[in-house]
């Protein structure tokens, strides 16, 4: 194992990018940091800027006015980098897939690590799918 | 020298990617100019590919916070083209749902207007018991959000009679903190300090912006839908539209915690009156939905949403519009934010509640000479500094 892949095992830093999404992924996102779920407690912590983050938290569906930022978000990004699409949307598209404005899939777009659906995921699915990203380093 | 600051697209706490560039002068916030359209999905489009059953779960989805408003104006908005009589129990179903939404969506805004002024501790404890809101939802309809309670013609679930003491009780216990958030934003000297005369929306503006809901009853404007045009259980119902006047952010804060005392009283009238329908009587069936048009309003946690749908006959709307609160109420930054030191600019564009949160990425960038930046965190540093300053004044 690598220095690098070690060190990401503790605390991970998250930077939260909402696509197009309709805010309640990214709610519970907030939910997962606050009081009653508390993941500040494990190191995770959400950053101001891209170039601080190992963990980019997608949400929502790309759209044309947006899916290039990701790619360019992405790109700024430190690598080891990881992806985690939050919810339905980020994962699949969901019910946005007939849209007009609706050009890809995340995946697509940027590798992704790790898939957390539900419309929204509850806070310990994405306690669970971030704690499933890190025993994924491990091996 | 004219500088642009621009906030967003892209902001780490932040829900909804926005763009708003501001230009200031030295520390003063002379222009401010608004781009949206991150966030476009074509809803309206998707609507019309599906059948009248189903673009419940689709305008839920439009809003996450607000994910009980716009189905609730769209079943409104059907239930006005076909005529149909909604069961009185789903009725009430309908404006329990609708006022925990109201509670829970006051309780977010709460927790982010707190860290916006440095008020950190008022951030985590509204996140804290804003859960509580949550699980009353949870309870009733098994989801913490998107709760798919509603369908045209009545509710998806009924509310069965022995689970009412169980949520009076949890009414009950929210009591106590709304009492807490109001003891330590309206006796608190420092925030009066801070907020007072900040942001101001006078009532000309208001009018001329259209602006709605809580920042438009914070500027002395007396609108509420659920009682200039009563639908579900609003009609059978007391309650008090708390209006201020002096269109600040304190008392657009002010008005958001009374509204959650009315909310907390309707829900509990309500609740008394569905202990007494019979159980299981919570939609009409309907056969199909007649050509010609409908509208739906329904007043949101952020104001009035509206719904319009036109019907050929078919099993499908051919055109559905919406008109959602923060379209109106964003634009009216351009007068209140105008004016205000910088330092403001982040709890003045979020005083609005556009569901537009915190900690953004902004840099300021001097046009003409080099470059200089200033990034978001040091924005609502800036502004925490503030605080900071008059905080030090009182003691």
């Amino acid at each position: 194992m690598g220095l690098i892949k070690k060190s990401l095992l503790k605390s991970l830093w998250v930077f939260h990018l909402p696509l197009s999404p309709c805010n309640n992924c990214d709610i519970e996102i907030l939910d997962a940091l606050t009081p009653r779920y508390d993941l500040e407690r494990f190191g995770i912590q959400l950053v101001g800027s891209i170039r601080h983050a190992d963990v980019l938290l997608v949400t929502g569906v790309p759209n044309y006015k947006n899916y290039t930022k990701l790619k360019y978000l992405y790109e700024q990004a430190p690598k080891p980098c990881f992806v985690v699409a939050i919810g339905t949307c980020a994962c699949g598209r969901g019910v946005f897939k007939d849209s007009f404005n609706s050009p890809c899939d995340v995946d697509k777009i940027v590798p992704v690590s790790a898939y957390v659906p539900g419309c929204p995921p509850k806070p310990e699915a994405i306690i669970d799918g971030i704690v499933k990203l890190i025993k994924s380093l491990k091996t | 020298m004219k500088k642009i600051i621009p906030i967003g697209p892209y902001h780490p706490l932040q829900e909804e990617p926005e763009f708003f560039k501001l230009y200031v002068e030295e520390e003063k916030v002379v222009d401010i100019e608004i781009e949206i359209g991150y966030n476009h999905r074509g809803i309206e489009q998707i609507s019309t590919l599906k059948h009248y059953d189903q673009i419940p779960f689709v305008v839920e989805r439009i809003c996450g916070i607000c994910s009980t408003s716009h189905p609730f104006a769209y079943v409104n908005a059907v239930e006005d083209l076909a005529g149909i009589d909604v069961p009185v129990r789903a009725k009430y179903i309908r404006s329990i749902i609708g006022e925990l939404e109201r509670l829970h969506s006051h309780f977010l805004w709460l927790g982010l207007a707190g860290h916006f002024i440095g008020y950190n501790t008022i951030w985590m404890w509204s996140w804290k018991h804003r859960e509580n809101v949550c699980d009353i939802l949870e309870v009733i309809s098994g989801n913490r959000q998107h709760y798919a309670m509603f369908k045209v013609g009545g509710v998806r679930r009924d509310i069965p009679n022995d689970l009412v003491p169980q949520i009076e009780k949890m009414c009950d216990g929210l009591l106590s903190v709304i009492d807490m958030f109001r003891g330590a934003i309206m006796d608190d000297p420092v925030i009066h300090a801070r907020l007072k005369g900040v942001g101001v929306l006078t009532k000309e503006d208001a009018i001329k912006y259209c602006v709605v809901g809580p920042t438009a009853r914070a500027s002395g404007i007396d609108i509420d839908v659920r009682r200039d045009d009563p639908y579900a259980a609003y009609g059978e119902v007391e309650f008090n539209v708390p209006v201020l006047y002096n269109g600040d952010v304190f008392d657009k804060a002010v008005v958001r915690i009374l509204e959650m005392y009315e909310s907390i009283k309707i829900i509990k009238q309500c609740l008394e009156k569905l202990k007494k329908e019979p159980e299981g009587n919570i939609e009409t069936k309907i056969d199909f939905i007649p050509p010609g048009e409908g509208i739906g309003r329904h007043e949101a946690p952020r104001g009035e949403v509206f719904h319009y749908i036109r019907s050929d006959g078919s099993n499908r709307p051919i055109r559905h519009k919406i008109r959602a609160p923060s379209y109106m109420n964003i634009a009216s930054n351009k007068v209140a934010a105008v004016g205000q030191t910088i330092a403001d600019a982040a709890i003045t564009l979020a005083a609005v509640d556009p569901c537009y949160c915190c900690t953004e990425r902004a840099t300021v960038v001097d046009l003409k000479t080099n470059q200089e930046i200033l990034c978001w965190d040091d924005l609502v540093k800036l502004s925490q500094q503030k605080t900071e300053k008059i905080r030090k004044l009182y003691e």
